[in-house]
């Protein structure tokens, strides 16, 4: 195997959380020179992973498992507590995130976002959209980005003459267009897609995921796709990342992990599929409980105990580790 | 279903006065819930699901107007009924989910408070029971700890909490007509069934009618006993969910099915449909407002045509129908 593109290791991100503390307990703390003690929410912990040139890898897990943490480090728009992030060999995570917006390596990871409507500024017509990465990036002006902007609308699809049109006057599809044209225009090596057709009629979706299958042939690119609809992440990608509060629970090619999850909250999430099929819907499994908390999680018990169907007197104490087994998978889990 | 229907809608048009033109957004819509049954709306955005709901519910935007129709339920016409007879019966008998908890719900008011408020005003619960009793219905929608829950604002509690105290609001009282507007876009699969499953739990229980609308379908025909699809402000095929399934007779509703991800193996296997929505302010439009778009497409799709009987309990507006 060649060296991959995106090399992620012992990734972690924290954030401090300050404790509630009342009025006299503040007061006690300060007369005593007491430093309040500082809580820590384990965003990201201790997450390794590559994504291989040409490469779809998708990014699964419920809301605030970590996936958009996980997103914005390796987007550098947050600084990693600890860990590497690499590129094509160069060292991402050394350069700032403060810093990373007028960096030359800014153009090799792109992305396109959740609500194409929401992350297109209203004041910016298609045209100004997709040629605002040019500006800042390539330098670019007058007709060779005029030039530009138009080759990028014939790839993804976008009628020339709307490029003057406001995105208010855009279909949800059209809005779609111009996100993705926006985030190839400086032609990255890595594009992150966070839900992209999370608001897209269905059939206006599958316009959209041909077009996003389509474009990674043609430039090369790796993707890495985040998304709830796991139907849709089955058929877009090679490999399938599950994330559970903050950690990576399984790994897999996506045509096995579908088939046959391990890890009891990949079977989960897949028997919550909707199914319109009565018999494939037997053996339903709902997650009882609430999740754990991520701040200050106690590193001797698996973070999916308290809602795990399967879990032992054992998973209190001693959190199992993310381990390989045949054929690229890898689960963490005692029993799977 | 023998017994009367717990809503019946009959002939229903809308249309909205815009700068652009008058647009026909609904055009003799018919619709039946029995009581315990749960019926979902599909369609693509614009068909007019929610324009139906909202309809129904007299909670139309200003520029809509209904032109024809009526809304039997429990007796009453609820498009001819004066607002006030209308306000009583919303919140107690008629009940709505809305698509996004967080612009529904007051970010000024506890959640506890706002479930006590509907009780008070809906329930004849007195401000002294009310309390207990928004506290007892945060634990019918299994939210965790709801003593202290019922304290919190809709900002401190999750998406998938805030869509449980709507449901909770919108349960309060039990009704017995739901509505629910795409209760669960925006959470993650394994929330949605929770929800799914506590929504269906509480129909079957009191034998609440719940209107579901939604575009995804295989949930649709998970958790429905009918689907009902609709496409431009037309109803064109209604069935039960299984039947629907296995054999579509409208080719809409085909074209909905092949571009589901969902059984197939490939992106390829999806199809996606072609054209759009046609322009509804056109006085042109013919009686098929799929024929457009529709590659089975004969002289005749243009000529009037109503739902016609094409199997038990299952209806299609086609004249070539698959």
């Amino acid at each position: 195997m060649t060296a991959p593109l995106l090399d992620i290791g012992e990734l972690a991100k924290r954030f401090p959380v300050g404790r509630k503390r009342s009025l006299p307990q503040r007061i006690a703390d300060s007369v005593a020179g007491r430093k309040p003690p500082v809580s820590l929410l384990h965003a990201v912990d201790d997450v390794s992973f590559t994504i291989g040139r040409g490469e779809t890898v998708g990014l699964v897990g419920e809301s605030g498992c970590g996936k958009s943490t996980l997103v914005r480090l390796v987007n550098r728009l947050l600084d990693p507590t600890d860990g590497i992030i690499r590129l094509g060999g160069s060292d991402l995570g050394a350069i700032r995130a403060a810093d990373f917006a007028g960096h030359p390596a800014r153009a090799r990871v792109q992305m396109v976002f959740q609500d194409a409507g929401d992350s297109l500024n209203p004041r910016y017509t298609a045209a100004d959209a997709i040629g605002d990465p040019l500006r800042r990036l390539k330098r670019l002006g007058g007709a060779a980005l005029r030039a530009r902007v138009e080759e990028l609308a014939d790839m993804t699809g976008l009628p020339r003459e709307l490029l003057s049109r406001f995105p208010h006057q855009l279909s949800g599809g059209q809005k779609a267009r111009v996100g993705i044209a926006r985030a190839i225009a400086v032609q990255p090596d890595l594009l992150i897609l966070d839900e992209p057709t999370a608001a897209l009629d269905v059939s206006v979706q599958v316009v959209i995921l041909q077009l996003l299958q389509r474009l990674k042939a043609e430039l090369g690119m790796s993707y890495l796709f985040v998304s709830h609809d796991l139907n849709v992440v089955r058929l877009l990608c090679d490999r399938v990342l599950v994330m559970y509060l903050g950690k990576i629970v399984e790994s897999g090619p996506a045509a096995t992990l579908f088939t046959d999850p391990k890890h009891p909250y990949t079977r989960a999430l897949l028997s919550a599929i909707p199914q319109a099929d009565p018999v494939r819907r037997a053996g339903r499994l709902r997650l009882g409980g609430e999740p754990r908390s991520p701040i200050d999680p106690d590193p001797k018990v698996c973070r999916f105990y308290g809602r795990c169907p399967s879990s032992t007197e054992r998973c209190t104490q001693e959190a199992p580790e993310l381990r390989r087994l045949e054929g690229e998978r890898a689960v963490s889990c005692h029993f799977a | 279903m023998t017994a009367a229907p717990a809503l019946k809608v009959e002939n229903l048009s809308v249309e909205f006065r815009t700068r652009a033109g008058v647009v026909r957004v609904l055009e003799a819509v018919d619709l039946e819930v029995g009581k315990g049954e749960t019926v979902a709306l599909v369609g693509e955005s614009g068909s007019g699901k929610s324009v139906t709901a909202f309809a129904t519910m007299g909670i139309l935007d200003p520029a809509g107007r209904v032109t024809s129709g009526s809304a039997m339920f429990g007796g009453a016409d609820l498009l001819a009924l004066p607002e006030r007879e209308l306000a009583e019966l919303r919140g107690r008998e008629l009940s709505m989910i809305f698509q996004n908890p967080r612009t529904a719900l007051n970010p000024i008011r506890r959640v506890g408070q706002q479930i006590a408020d509907v009780l008070v005003r809906h329930g004849g619960a007195t401000r002294a029971q009310a309390p207990q009793a928004a506290i007892e219905m945060l634990r019918r929608v299994r939210i965790p700890d709801p003593e202290r829950r019922a304290r919190a604002y809709p900002f401190e509690l999750s998406g998938g909490m805030c869509q449980r105290v709507m449901i909770a609001i919108a349960l309060a009282c039990r009704p017995s007509l739901l509505i629910a507007d795409e209760p669960t876009t925006g959470l993650d699969v394994t929330t949605q069934a929770v929800i799914m499953d506590l929504i269906g739990e509480l129909a079957r229980e009191s034998g609440m009618a719940t209107v579901f609308i939604t575009h995804d379908l295989a949930l649709a025909a998970e958790y429905c006993d009918r689907i009902v699809v609709m496409h431009a402000g037309h109803i064109v095929e209604s069935a039960p969910s299984a039947q629907l399934f296995a054999g579509a007779r409208h080719p809409y509703t085909a074209r909905l099915l092949a571009a589901t991800p969902g059984e197939t193996d490939s992106l390829q296997g999806l199809q996606s449909i072609p054209g759009n929505l046609p322009d509804l302010r056109r006085t042109d439009l013919p009686a098929c407002r799929y024929s457009e778009r529709c590659e089975r497409r004969k002289p005749e799709c243009v000529s009037p045509l109503a739902l016609a009987k094409v199997g038990e309990r299952h209806l299609v507006a086609c004249r070539f129908p698959l």
